[in-house]
């Protein structure tokens, strides 16, 4: 159970990091810490104590292995995730050329 | 196996590759390629309608048998509700993508914006077909991150500064229906929707359970932009171009917002008083709140983008009512009256807000301001937008015979009938503020005095622009008619029925009776 309360503090740290620093950079620094935070957990859920890789092979005698499903989808999320990043940090370089700062606060034509 | 439904999914993501390779040889190719696609998935779904017997589809991907009842297969699901929103979609997809023909030609790059905007489309048709939660997640992702790229189109100072905003909430989001998938997954097993279904029957609403369900509501509710979540919403949909403003409001967060919340919701897990009060309650604030921070706007799309949150409140509270009704084990009529008022608005409002954009688009074309204040007697020298706005505002404010009245006034009746006397009074109230809303938009584009230092930047509006708005203005009195028994059996009672037939979604899948 432990490891699942880290996994969850660990996304705390990262939504603490989106919800405070002023840096875009950081922002999505932030953002990445709470997308492998999840990433851990989803990882974690298929684990079984004592557990081996999912590969048949002959001689071994009632193996126990961990569930696969899970690594899977992890892996799927890990390439949306690295889309969204390179997204998140080309609109921030956009940004920068165009205000000149990665200062959050003075980015702010949009108002009402 | 009837593989039709995966065309959904397969032309617009086809037309997504094959845009940018092609396009780049052939002139024109990208325009007619993707509002043929679309046209065609808009006369597929059409056909179904009038041709079908309303059947049910299901297509398991890779044709996988089901082992001892147990969903092995990726499933497709193509039922009443699907189907229904697949119309919404696709409709709404063609009549933005034939306008944007002539408007997009201000920008350049004009490959990767149709090429995005299938992307788009493809990604909303998958979350409406897909029979499981990881699938949703996957799908969802891909149509939003195409919407953050045609939200920054522009490449301007707000377009960017929006997109990034939208963004970081839209991505939160993501990450917190993914953590729900994982621990959906960590409950029961599976992540076959139906399969979840049968699972969670046999256990009580235990706590790990109960937090799902919030960080579900919670992202969903951010994808949906119902209040508190609605921060990136106004400035997200006011800063992206007309016509994918149009499809953003019209049909984005209705497809991976409030139908994910309705199938997970309805079909899925249990239902609950709480959660049912829960979704009802946010609704209703949308609505409300929507409605007040939307009169103070002189933004004509930022107007525009408040009005959506306050018309997605109507949407929610239509199906809370529903929801809360068949917890009770109340009237069941009255339950089918509210979904069917609901879902009817849901259409309704993909329709008039979708044409609302496109005439703010075409003032923006002509005139190239958005500001209200600015504007002034463009009665006189855009007639055709003036007819088709003031039909449009007619619709969102509920005057008859435009279809806004008749889906209001489903909802109304069916609050009062439920006893929900104070939805009622909100709805009644909310109505009349939006019309005085809308009138001070006409006033002050249309009927002002002409501003002297106005400049047309355009001589005429082109023919592709007028045909969408036209169409849409007739759509939005000619869906009126949807009420009528015959078409209402054959477009929304299926669709309702798939709400209100709790177990059935499960049922045609496993085909196990729970």
């Amino acid at each position: 159970m432990t490891v699942y309360i880290m996994t969850f503090i660990l996304f705390l740290v990262g939504l603490y990091g989106v919800l405070t620093r002023r840096n875009m950079i950081k922002i999505v620094i932030g953002f990445s810490i709470m997308e492998f935070s999840i990433f851990l957990f989803i990882a974690l859920t298929g684990y079984i104590n004592n557990g081996i890789a999912p590969i048949i092979m002959a001689g071994e005698e009632e193996p126990v292995y961990v569930d696969p499903l899970p690594q899977a989808m992890v892996l799927t999320a890990i390439v949306i995730g690295l889309a969204t990043t390179a997204m998140l940090l080309a609109i921030a370089i956009r940004i920068y050329k165009k205000y000149g700062t990665f200062d959050i606060r003075k980015v702010n034509e949009l108002k009402g | 196996m009837n593989l039709l439904p995966s065309l959904y999914i397969i032309l617009p993501l086809l037309g997504a590759f094959l845009i940018p390779v092609i396009g780049h040889f052939i002139k024109g190719f990208q325009k007619a390629f993707s509002s043929s696609i679309l046209l065609f998935l808009v006369i597929y779904t059409v056909w179904y309608y009038v041709a079908g017997n309303g059947e049910n589809y299901i297509v398991n991907i890779g044709g996988w048998e089901a082992y001892e009842g147990i969903p092995i297969a990726i499933y497709l699901v193509f039922d009443g509700l699907s189907s229904f929103l697949l119309l919404t979609i696709n409709l709404i997809g063609f009549l933005s993508v034939f306008y944007a023909l002539s408007y997009m030609r201000a920008y350049t790059a004009e490959n990767n914006f149709y090429s995005l905007f299938c992307l788009m489309v493809g990604g909303m048709n998958g979350v409406v077909l897909s029979g499981d939660i990881f699938n949703i997640y996957v799908f969802l992702e891909i149509s939003v991150i195409a919407s953050y790229a045609l939200v920054a189109f522009g490449t301007e100072k707000r377009e960017l500064e929006a997109s990034f905003k939208y963004q970081v909430l839209g991505g939160i989001a993501s990450l917190l229906i993914l953590f729900a998938a994982g621990m959906l997954y960590w409950q029961t097993g599976t992540l076959n929707l139906a399969d979840i279904s049968r699972v969670l029957k046999e256990h009580s609403h235990t706590f790990p359970l109960l937090f799902t369900e919030v960080m579900l509501i919670t992202g969903f509710g951010l994808k949906a932009a119902m209040i508190p979540f609605h921060a990136w919403l106004p400035d997200a949909h006011s800063s992206a171009p007309s016509p994918i403003s149009s499809m953003l409001s019209g049909v984005l967060i209705k497809a991976v917002g409030i139908y994910a919340l309705l199938r997970l919701f309805f079909n899925i897990f249990a239902l609950s008083y709480e959660i049912s009060m829960v979704i009802t309650t946010l609704g209703a604030i949308s609505m409300v709140l929507g409605v007040i921070l939307a009169i103070g706007q002189w933004d004509l799309k930022r107007l525009l983008a408040y009005h959506s949150i306050s018309q997605m409140g109507y949407v929610v509270i239509g199906l809370g009512i529903g929801m809360m009704i068949i917890f009770r084990q109340g009237n069941e009529t009255v339950a089918a009256l509210a979904i069917t008022g609901g879902l009817f608005h849901l259409i309704n409002h993909a329709v008039f807000k979708g044409l609302l954009f496109l005439n703010a688009g075409a003032i923006e074309f002509m005139t190239g301001t958005r500001d209200l204040k600015k504007m002034g007697g463009l009665a006189q020298k855009m007639p055709l937008t003036a007819t088709t706005s003031l039909g449009a505002s007619f619709a969102i404010s509920g005057i008859p015979p435009f279809n806004g009245f008749f889906s209001k006034l489903l909802i109304i009746i069916a609050a009062i009938q439920g006893n929900f006397f104070l939805l009622a009074a909100l709805a009644v109230f909310v109505n009349f503020v939006t019309l005085g809303s809308f009138m001070k938009f006409h006033r002050y584009a249309f009927q002002n005095a002409p501003e002297p230092k106005m400049k047309f930047i355009a001589p005429k509006l082109p023919f592709s622009m007028k045909f969408s708005m036209i169409t849409m203005l007739i759509l939005c009195v000619l869906m009126s008619l949807i009420l009528l028994p015959p078409v209402r059996e054959t477009l929304l009672d299926p669709a309702v029925e798939a709400l209100m037939n709790l177990n059935d979604y499960a049922i045609i899948i496993t085909g196990i009776q729970i």
